[in-house]
Parts: C-alpha cells; structure tokens; sequence
C-alpha cells in the first residue's frame, strides 16, 4: 500500500498540533456527561421520581425533538442522559468534522500540505492520517466517558453503550467531513458542508422522535439519521449494541468514497473545475463593505437557507404539537397552563432559543472573518490604501450583525408562515417572527465579545466560540444542575423574553443592545492602537 | 533634495525580540533606494511602520512630510504597496483585485492597467486561489504600477518571477524614475539593485550599518590581491588595512582595504613584485560582508569609514 507510506509521520504531526485541542475538548464532554448523571442521580433518587420525570419529557414534543426519547422511564442512567445522548453527540460529530477537515482541506488549501506531500508520503497518506486521529480521539472520548459515568453511579456495560454510542456518531461524521473535504476547495467551506449535513440528521431524528412519541407520522426517519443512530443503541435501556454497526458500516462506506474521490481530484482543487471569472470588477465592489459583502454572501446566502428551512421544520411540527399530546393526564395539565396554544407558545419559545444560539455562531464565524483576513495577510493591502482601519472593520462587522438579523428573520418567517398554514391563522406569522427577531440583541453580544477580543487580545478571538458554547452549556445544563439564577444571568441569552406567548418586555433587549455596544466599542478602539499582523 | 522618507532612532520591539534597534532611513524624492539586509534584519518591521500598520515604540519618522501612524488616509492616498507575501482571496479573479485596490487608492488608469497585463503576462480572469506565487505577484505589482502613486513601497517584489519577467519588471521601474516616482526597492536580487538604484541602505539586526551610492560603498569595501614576489613579504601583516594575509614562500595573498592600497603596493614594491594580480570587489563581496555575522568586519569598516 505504497498509497499510504508516511501515515505514522502525519498522525504524530497531527497529535502534536492538536496536543492542546484534543485534550481541552475531551474533558469538556467527560464533564458535561459525567456532571449530568452526577446532578440528576442526587434528584431523582426512586423509581418512581423517574418515571414521572421521563413521562415529562416524553410528553413534551419540543423536549422529544430537541433531546429524543427516555427510552426506559425507570431507568436512572436512560433518565439522567437525555439531554446528552442525542445533543452531546452532535457536538462530538463536529468535534470529529473540525479534526478531519483541518488535517486535510484546510492544509491543503494553506499550501503547507503540499509541503509534507512532496516528501516521502502517500497519495492517501494525509486523508488516512486525519481519520485515524478522528477514530482514535472518539475511541477514546467514549471509553473516558463511560468510565467517568461509571464513576458517577452509573452500572458499567451501559456507560460503555453510551461512550461508544457518542464515538459512534463522532466516526460517522469524521467520514462525512472527508468526503466534504474532498468535494470543497476551501476548509471553511468543507466544514460548513459537513455541519450542514449534521444539521440535517439531527432535523431528520427530531421528526423521527416527534413522530415516534405521538405513536402516529414517519417514526422511521430517526433511523435514517447517523445522530439517531447513536440514540438507538439505547444505552440504560436494552443496550442495542448491534446499533452501533450502522455507524461503523456507514464510516467505511463514506471512507471509501473520499478514497475513491482523492484519486479523481488534483492537489488543491475540487471535482469541480475552476472556471474563468471576472476580468475586470463590477462596479459595485469599491469599498471595504462591498467587499466584505462579496466575501461572505456566499456563507449568508448558504446560512439563511438552512435557518428558512428549520424554521418551517419547527412552525410545521409546533403546528401539530397540541395533537401530538394523547395522555389524559397531560392534557389536563395543559388545559390548566392555558390550553394547547400555551403549548404550541412554549414548544415555539424553545426552538426559537435553540434558532437564537446558531444564529450567534453565524455571527462569530462573520467577525472572526476580520483575524483570518488579518492573519492571512490579507488585511495589509488594503490597509496600505487610504481605507480607514475602522471602516476595515466594520465591513465585516456589519455582515455579521446584520446577517444574524436576517438569519432570525429567516427562520421566524419559515416557522411563522408554516404555523400560520397548519393553524389557519396568518396572525401567527408577526408573533413567531418577532419571538425570532428577539433574540438578535443576545446573539450580537456574542459577535461582541469576538470584537473585544479581536481589538484587545487578537490570539485569543476564540474566546468567541468559548463564549458561545458556555453561554449554550448554561441554557442547557443550568437547570440540570440547578445554578444559582446569577450564574444563569451571564448568559445574553437567559434574558431574551420567551416569545411568543411571554411578555415582551423592552428593559432586557436594550440592555443587552447596550451591552454587545459597549464590547463593540471597546474592540474597535483597540484594534485603532494595535499592531496589525 | 527633499526626502521622501525620513526615519531616525526608530525602535521597535514584539514581546521580548527588538526588530528594530535604532534604525536610520533616508530616501531622496524622485530616487530608487535600495533597501537590502538579510533575513530577519528588519526591513519589512520597517516598512510595515512606514505603512502605519505597526506603531513605533519609539525614533522619528516621516513619510511624504506626514506622520504615517496618524495621517494614515492622506498618505495611502499618495502611496503604493507590493507585499513581500502576496496572499490574494480565493474566490475573486486578479482583475478584479486590481481594480478592487486602484479604486480603494482613489482611481487607476486603466490604458496603463491593461498595458501593464499585457507586458506582465497575466490572465486577470483567473481566480485568487488559481495562480502560483509568481502570478500573485504580479497581480500586486500591476496593482501598484498602475496607480498613480508618487512613492512606490515594494517588499521583494520580484519573489517567484521569471527572469523574464524580472527584467519586465525592470523596465517598468526604470520608466517610473524617469517620470520622477520615488521606490523602495527591498531585495535580494543583487543585479536588480545595481542595475535600479540610485542609493542603497544596508541594515543588519535592526540597524543601520551602511548608506551611500554604490560607488561609495565600494569604495569601503575590499581588493583582493594575489603577489609573487622577490622575497618574503615582510611586515606587510601589521601595515593599517590589511587582512587575511596568506604567504606561501614568495607567494602572498591578501584583501586590503580600497583607501589602503597606495601603502600595501608601496610595501610591495619595496619587496620587489614579480607578478600582480589584482581584484576589485563584486557586489557580492560587499553584500556578504555586510550580511555576516562577525563584529570584527563591522569593526574594520566603521573604522576605515573614519
């Protein structure tokens, strides 16, 4: 296999630039699994606490869709990882997309694989490398996991079906993302392919699941979805270990493909050639915003699509939400809270908290635009012309504020106008796009933070993704854990009026906008004084 | 003659390393100054402060008599900028980054744009992330040339060109002076800056160590001379401006200092000189020695300079 000599170089290249990433990620997921079984075994300590806690869940279709299903009721374990089986597994799916797509596109298309591949290396060396390091770190990730749930309480052959249930989805993508890799030119655009493709599965087993609780629709669709896969190893519950070949089959399937796809592609370039553009510029690209524009509409254009079409996944689930509750039980309760409109109100609050979070991660990715042109040294020769360092700035700052707006009005819209054809109601499209828009002030904090660090501390513009994840780790796990309301309170997103059916209250959107503000300022002030580069 | 740019003491430090320490530049307006040092001296520190992207911790600089940290529009307004990197975005063609950074410097001509596509050999419809190094290059350098900037600044502007192309180049360069631009010319192609620039700076470590025309630093530098001679060259090893003296029975080799030369073949003579060869020093020579790292030869020259 003379196709992959120099493999064993190129995975021990990869540990050592990953030597902080890998680890840092992996005791992120073991504390987050192993503090969720820890906080709910203390809470629910009878059988029959569980079952009324799991029946809660299993009536809730906005908690089904987000979560799944509590596949044994009694069962501590099952009860304790709900919000981490299907929900955890996405984050370690992109964990495995990030690894895959920087040891192979992203090097590619910064020339230094070039470099490496003049020497003593395979045709698939790069590839084979990036994806062993993937399988190995989910390997791993999943045997820490159990171990650590196995150390909070939890019996042991189970804690090894969750971990391996995790590594399963984590593998299944890490194939994805080296067909995508193999598919885009650029890194970024790889990864992009990649998530969207996740998103797609989770959207896939959040039909599934809905369908499943209520017993009526396509209930299947979860199998169709590598996230749904790893939730029906039922760990806690059966422990289906032969679940966990759909992933594997699937892994070597689309493993084989990227190979195949390598062999049909040249160094650097897609399927797709490359075709003559522009000899001369349209007349609208002259200042620093066209060309911002220019950059990023592709990405916009590509974001606000998938936000259109979750929105009218959810307006059209929320629809049938009310139909979807059959428990007696269950109905008087929602009868008393207000009947199923405060239901269908509630299940559309969540999800529009879940469209909230992403489209502050469209945002992030829009502002740390502004360090990757800088590093790239891109920045230099347009700085070198008379365009101010704040306008530079603002261009691609703009596109991010903006277009988490337009992402949020994208998906209000989808969820308003779907809802509004399942209820016969076109006054529901105005409340489900303002319960959207709401939450544009928490996400432009978010870009904020990007901004402060990119102006006072360049290195660490990650902190932007930092925030993010913590701030979505509050929302998630805060209640879980039962945090003191302060700590919740950091979060922008804890402040957000949950609508539609909520007050909507002015005090908190203006302050947030003061807040994402004064981040803002601070970052561009900054960035005046420092050096570039 | 005013001075275009005008840098003096100029500092500069990232975190522990000092770029800069102290480094003096003056570039006459309407002359092609060559900027030279080796890897790591600090010219590109330098002409990123000339270009207000870094801040100087301290010296004085001037630059088209402004501040280039303050007057940062005014100044870009008159100035063009080749990167020694160039890195061009993926997805837009060469033609429309061209035209992208004459509009943002406020207008470019376009008879000279597509004069200069054609003298260069570039295909502007090609994308960002198609062309080789060499091409991005020249996608900055028909940026630059074709603006009507009064101060070229260019960092190795001729990286991963073709000799044909470089000599392109040249032309091109020799035309600006003619219509009285004034270039900073850092490079390594020692023939490019003999055959372009009218004065040289040499900096080594964040300084200064040598500015003048070329004939002026020549004259600083060394002849190597090969002699046989009637006897033993005697005390000719302690004569002022000698060095490296090799003898090898009636044989001597030795480099003198060019302003010693009349006492060394004074002191031959005297010997009594059979045969003489003599060799004035290449521009190689002059460069090396300026480039080595050995206090020594610094020592020798400054002292000579005197």
């Amino acid at each position: 296999m003379s196709a992959l000599v120099g493999t064993g170089s190129l995975v021990r290249l990869a540990l050592r630039r990953d030597r902080v990433l890998l680890p840092a990620w992996l005791a992120v997921f073991v504390l987050m699994a192993a503090g969720s079984a820890g906080a709910t075994v203390g809470i629910y300590p009878t059988a029959a606490s569980r079952a009324q806690a799991a029946a809660s869940i299993n009536d809730t279709p906005s908690l089904v869709a987000l979560y799944g299903l509590v596949y044994d009721p009694t069962s501590l374990g099952a009860v304790a990882l709900i919000k981490m089986i299907a929900f955890g597994a996405a984050l370690v799916a992109v964990l495995s997309v990030v690894v895959v797509v920087r040891h192979t596109r992203a090097e590619e298309e910064a020339g230094r694989l070039e470099l490496v591949g003049a020497t003593v290396v395979g045709r698939h060396a790069p590839l084979a490398a990036a994806l062993l390091v993937a399988v190995a770190a989910n390997v791993v990730l999943g045997l820490v996991t159990a171990a650590s749930l196995v150390a909070a309480g939890l019996p042991a052959p189970s804690s090894a079906a969750f971990g391996l249930a995790w590594a399963g989805v984590g593998i299944a993508f890490a194939a994805v993302a080296a067909v995508a890799a193999q598919v885009t030119e650029s890194g970024r655009a790889a990864i992009g392919t990649a998530c969207a493709v996740l998103g797609a599965a989770y959207v896939l087993r959040a039909i599934g699941d809905t369908s499943a609780a209520s017993g009526s629709g396509p209930g299947w669709l979860s199998w169709l979805s590598p996230v749904g896969w790893g939730q029906q190893v039922r760990p806690y519950a059966g422990d289906r270990w032969w679940v966990l070949l759909l992933p594997a089959g699937f892994a070597a399937v689309l493993t084989a493909a990227a190979y195949a796809l390598v062999l049909r592609r040249d160094h650097g370039g897609g399927l797709l050639p490359d075709r003559p553009g522009r000899p001369t510029t349209a007349p609208s690209l002259r200042g620093p915003l066209a060309l911002a524009w220019r950059l990023q509409r592709g990405s916009l254009l590509g974001w606000t699509a998938g936000f259109v079409l979750l929105g009218v996944v959810f307006g059209n689930v929320a629809s049938g939400v009310g139909r979807l509750v059959t428990s007696p039980q269950a109905r008087e309760m929602i009868s008393r809270l207000g009947g199923e409109h405060a239901l269908t109100d509630a299940f559309m609050a969540t999800e529009l908290g879940f469209v909230g979070v992403l489209a502050a991660a469209f945002g992030v990715q829009a502002a740390l635009r502004l360090r990757t042109e800088e590093t790239a040294l891109r920045a230099e020769p347009l700085l070198a012309t008379p365009v101010r360092r704040l306008a530079w700035a603002g261009s691609h700052l703009t596109v991010a504020l903006a277009g988490t707006a337009v992402l949020l009005a994208g998906a209000g819209l989808g969820a308003g106008l779907a809802h509004a054809a399942g209820t016969h109601d076109a006054g529901q499209v105005g409340r489900v796009l303002l319960g959207a828009l709401v939450h544009a002030p928490a996400a432009w904090v978010v870009t904020g933070v990007v901004v402060a660090a990119f102006g006072l501390a360049p290195r660490l513009v990650v902190a932007g993704w930092v925030a993010l994840v913590a701030f979505l780790l509050l929302g998630v796990l805060g209640p879980v854990f039962r945090l003191d309301q302060w700590a919740m309170d950091l979060s922008p997103f804890t402040h957000v009026p949950r609508l539609p059916g909520g007050e909507l209250s002015a005090t908190p959107l203006v302050c947030l906008v003061l807040v994402a503000a004064a981040l803002v300022v601070v970052g561009l002030a900054g960035f005046r004084r420092r050096d570039i580069g | 003659m005013a001075t275009a740019i005008s840098v003096s003491g100029l500092h500069k430090s990232f975190g522990r390393t000092h770029a800069l320490d102290g480094l003096d530049l003056t570039v006459n307006t309407g002359e092609v100054h060559g900027f030279l040092g080796p890897n790591g001296a600090g010219k590109s520190t330098t002409i990123r402060i000339l270009l207000g992207l870094l801040r100087a911790d301290a010296g004085q600089v001037q630059l088209l008599g402004g501040d280039p940290w303050r007057d940062v529009t005014t100044l870009h307004r008159r100035l063009a900028y080749v990167p020694g990197d160039v890195t061009l975005w993926p997805n837009l063609t060469g033609g429309e980054v061209i035209d992208l950074l004459g509009r943002l410097r406020g207008g470019l001509n376009p008879r000279r744009r597509a004069e200069l596509l054609d003298r260069f050999e570039l295909d502007p419809r090609r994308k960002g992330r198609a062309y080789s190094k060499g091409n991005r290059q020249k996608v900055a350098l028909v940026a630059a040339l074709a603006s009507d900037a009064e101060l070229l600044i260019l960092d190795e502007p001729t990286s991963g060109l073709d000799p044909l192309m470089e000599a392109v180049f040249r032309d091109c360069i020799t035309e600006e002076r003619r219509t009285g631009r004034t270039v900073l010319l850092s490079s390594h192609i020692l023939a490019e800056v003999e055959a372009l620039c009218d004065r040289v700076s040499i900096i080594r470590g964040g300084r200064t160590v040598e500015s003048g025309t070329l004939a002026e630093l020549r004259h600083l530098t060394r002849t190597s001379i090969s002699a046989e001679l009637a006897g033993p060259p005697d005390g000719l090893a302690t004569l002022p401006g000698v060095h490296g003296v090799r003898v090898d029975g009636d044989r001597v080799r030795c480099e003198v200092d060019t302003s010693a030369l009349d006492g060394v073949l004074a002191h031959l003579a005297r010997t009594g000189v059979r045969s003489l060869v003599s060799q004035p020093p290449t521009l190689e020579e002059l460069f090396l020695r300026h480039y080595q790292d050995d206090p020594h030869h610094q020592d020798d020259g400054a002292g000579v300079a005197q």
